[in-house]
């Protein structure tokens, strides 16, 4: 059988029962008591970049880069474990975890040696912070469509183009622009990535508001925006490739299993230590799934710690985990006769409202549900 | 080693896969499956009844996956025999100090221990009437048994015999290493270890018939719809995998009785169960009515898979158990709790 659809364990980690005590101690400290479960239900979308420079003084930002670029040259298993903590316990991490996920990691790769000494350390000090120049309004799953350009003027690239649904472009140092720098009819070989200083002159961020009224997506828009030859970002005409390890980075995390934690939680919590018959099935049912994408996500980290390509791996868990982050309001909502209402009380109703309204997303962003399933229909040997 | 017991264990299945499928009776109603002398035979001269044992018990000190690759593989080419029941027979024999299985051998409750005797009848017993060795929990001692008398002779969906015997003689017993708990968990693993091997073969089958079965002049395969839902069998296929090693490496927990081994077993029955329901679903869907037919070889994964996620504890069972385990725990031991379960490291 394809082997693709192997999951082994990744070996034990020493100490790693050590780290996460501190990591819990680090949440349960500076998150306070008060931080509670419609505050945790933003998920990976809370953003406070105090928080993310606390992170960043413990040393859990960057934590599997090379000490010389700030990072704590650990295995990618040690970050896992920081990262699901911050995730079960609703941390505020959007400031950071784009840069952290993909952006630092990209740049590990690709980027040229003055890029790396320039912005890691500050990625992994929590300062720096980075958003995803991918889609545009005629280029969502058909990536290749992209329309922004950018052209060589002497010593200088010139940028035009809109990038959109950009999340924090507003609270960002950077964008990595996906765009074309060759001819429009080769879809792939013409594209390229540029390191984008977002406080170029000629760049204009327009927030567009979510169905629940919260600002963080934008539209990005480039005017003639003037960069230095040193933008570019790895090889011209690789874009497509170093766009696709990108996407590898954005969708292997346990951040694509978690969304909905906190309102499962919050369910426990309601249900109370005897809950009825159905109830406990549905909750038994849920811890199920989750110990089994655990599984499947630290076999991924695993994977990734020994420099193996775990892509159709991570595509897996992300189809599967964005299932189970789904399908947890419409449990939680038949277990509980509340109705869910907006507000930030931290009480289960307001929890459901915000975990309910942002559910849509989940099989969206980083890729849709039939895009990945295309993906893994190509590992099949059916495309 | 791990290789070559899998590789040998893989070759010996599928070259009997074809006797298998006409040992099935071709009327479910009819009985069970009939007895395959030779392959046992050759399955005990390989030593695969001892694959979960230490060397110091005359096994091969294979790590627990690895040995239980052997069920899924069994499980994959649709074999009708005791492998896995002996297997775990075997490992909680030597873990009690008790002589080990003589021939196949299989694993059931019911009974009572009274003296040296066993009182009352042992239901739905896998192969009842083809085990040489029984092995049983009664209270806190684990008994070893010879072959019971058949007092109904029954099978399941699949056509593997599950019958209800009674014991008239002498039995020995020693101190339990398992709780009953985890006596009916290591019979739950055994079914998600199959399902899981079931799973894998009929993605296999389902993923070739796609790409050679042409239909408005173009492999099915090269269909939006088709390559969508196999890909959410894939989906299904992988995670059962994955439930299945991450109880099974959790095995020697077993013994020690933590509750690291329970939880993850019952996860992965409960998974597992999931994955054969969505799975046998698309793998029928996309053969058409070929893989409803008698003749086509499909059926005999798929109604195992209908008949393990009911065996040794069915998902509702399990997952009120689980359930009822994460509440008693409360929010704030929720995610401690799936943090220190899960795979060992
Ligand atoms: C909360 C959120 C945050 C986001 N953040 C970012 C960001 O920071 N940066 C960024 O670049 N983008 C971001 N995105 C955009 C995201 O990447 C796109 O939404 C996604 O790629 C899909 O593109 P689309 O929305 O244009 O939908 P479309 O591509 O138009 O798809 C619409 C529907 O059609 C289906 N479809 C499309 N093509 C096919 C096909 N070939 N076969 C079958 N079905 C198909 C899709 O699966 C989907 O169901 C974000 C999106 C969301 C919701």
């Amino acid at each position: 059988m394809s082997d693709f659809l192997t999951f082994p364990a990744p070996p034990a980690l020493p100490g790693q029962d050590d780290l996460r005590r501190d990591v819990r101690a680090f949440l349960a400290e500076t998150l306070g008591p008060d931080f509670g479960a419609t505050d945790q239900a933003r998920s990976w979308n809370g953003h406070d970049p105090e928080f993310s420079r606390k992170l960043g003084r413990q040393g859990w930002l960057g934590m599997t880069w090379p000490t010389e670029y700030g990072g704590g040259n650990r295995s990618p298993l040690e970050r896992y474990v920081v990262i699901e903590e911050l995730l079960a316990a609703g941390a505020p991490v959007a400031a950071h975890w784009i840069a952290d996920r993909q952006s630092g990691p990209l740049l590990l790769r690709f980027g040229s040696e003055a890029q790396r000494r320039d912005i890691l350390p500050r990625i992994a000090a929590g300062e720096c912070y980075f958003c995803i120049g991918m889609s545009e309004a005629g280029s969502g799953s058909d990536l290749a469509a992209a329309k922004t350009r950018a052209r060589r003027d002497g010593d200088e690239w010139v940028l035009n183009g809109t990038k959109i649904w950009t999340t924090y472009a507003h609270h960002a140092h950077y964008m990595i622009v996906f765009c074309r720098t060759g001819h429009s009819e080769d879809r792939h070989g013409g594209t390229s990535q540029l390191l984008v200083d977002l406080s170029t002159p000629g760049i204009t961020i327009s927030p567009i508001l979510d169905l629940a009224g919260e600002h963080h997506l934008n539209e990005v828009q480039f005017d003639n925006v003037r960069l230095p030859a040193t933008a570019l970002l790895g090889q011209e005409g690789q874009g497509w490739d170093q766009v696709m390890g990108e996407l590898a980075f954005e969708r292997s995390g346990p951040d694509r299993f978690l969304s909905s934690f906190a309102l499962l939680n919050d369910l426990v919590r309601v249900l109370g230590t005897a809950p009825d018959q159905a109830s406990a099935r549905a909750v038994g049912r849920m811890a199920a799934h989750l110990m089994v994408l655990r599984h499947m996500s630290r076999s991924v980290a695993g994977k990734l710690a020994r420099e193996e390509n775990p892509t159709l791996q991570a595509t897996i868990v992300k189809d599967l985990g964005a299932l189970i982050e789904q399908e947890i309001p419409e449990i939680a909502r038949t277990l509980v006769p509340v109705e869910p209402v907006p507000g930030p009380q931290n009480d289960f109703a307001c929890a459901l409202a915000r975990t309910l309204m942002s559910a849509p997303s989940f099989s969206l962003r980083g890729g849709t549900r039939e895009i990945l399933r295309g993906i893994i229909a190509r590992g099949l040997g059916l495309r | 080693m791990q290789d070559i017991v899998l590789d040998m264990g893989g070759k010996l299945f599928a070259e009997h896969a074809e006797a298998a499928f006409h040992a099935h009776p071709k009327d479910t109603t009819e009985g069970a499956a009939s007895w395959m002398p030779g392959l046992w035979a050759q399955v005990g001269e390989l030593g695969l009844p001892l694959a979960l044992l230490s060397e110091e018990h005359g096994g091969f000190d294979l790590p627990a996956a690895t040995a239980m690759g052997l069920v899924r593989l069994a499980a994959a080419h649709a074999v009708p025999l005791p492998l896995g029941e002996t297997m775990i027979a075997n490992w909680l024999l030597a873990h009690a100090g008790l002589p080990l299985a003589e021939g196949p051998a299989t694993l059931a409750l019911g009974p009572e221990l009274d003296g040296d005797r066993l009182n009352g009848p042992a239901a739905r017993v896998a192969y009842g009437r083809h085990a040489a060795t029984v092995v049983l929990l009664a209270g806190d001692r684990l008994v070893r048994t010879d072959a019971g008398t058949v007092t109904e002779a029954s099978h399941n969906v699949a056509g593997e015999p599950r019958d209800t015997l009674v014991f008239a003689g002498e039995v020995t017993s020693a101190p339990a290493p398992v709780n009953k708990q985890n006596f009916r968990l290591l019979g739950a693993l055994l079914r998600a270890q199959g399902m899981a091997g079931a799973l894998e073969a009929a993605l296999s089958m389902t993923v070739d018939h796609a790409n050679s079965r042409e239909q408005f002049g173009r492999p099915l395969g090269k269909f939006q719809a088709i390559q969508q839902s196999l890909a959410v069998m894939a989906t299904n296929v992988a995670a059962a995998g994955a439930a299945a090693v991450m109880a099974t490496d959790l095995l020697s927990d077993a013994l020690a009785g933590t509750g690291a081994f329970a939880t993850a077993a019952m996860a992965a029955k409960i998974r597992t169960g999931e994955a054969a329901g969505i799975g046998a679903s698309i793998a029928h869907q996309t053969h058409g009515a070929i893989g409803f037919s008698q003749e086509y070889r499909l059926h005999p994964l798929t109604r195992r898979l209908w008949a393990w996620r009911d065996e040794w504890g069915r998902e509702a069972e399990w997952c009120e158990t689980l359930g009822t385990e994460v509440c008693a725990r409360g929010p704030d031991g929720f995610w401690p709790f799936l943090t220190s379960t899960g795979s060992a490291a």
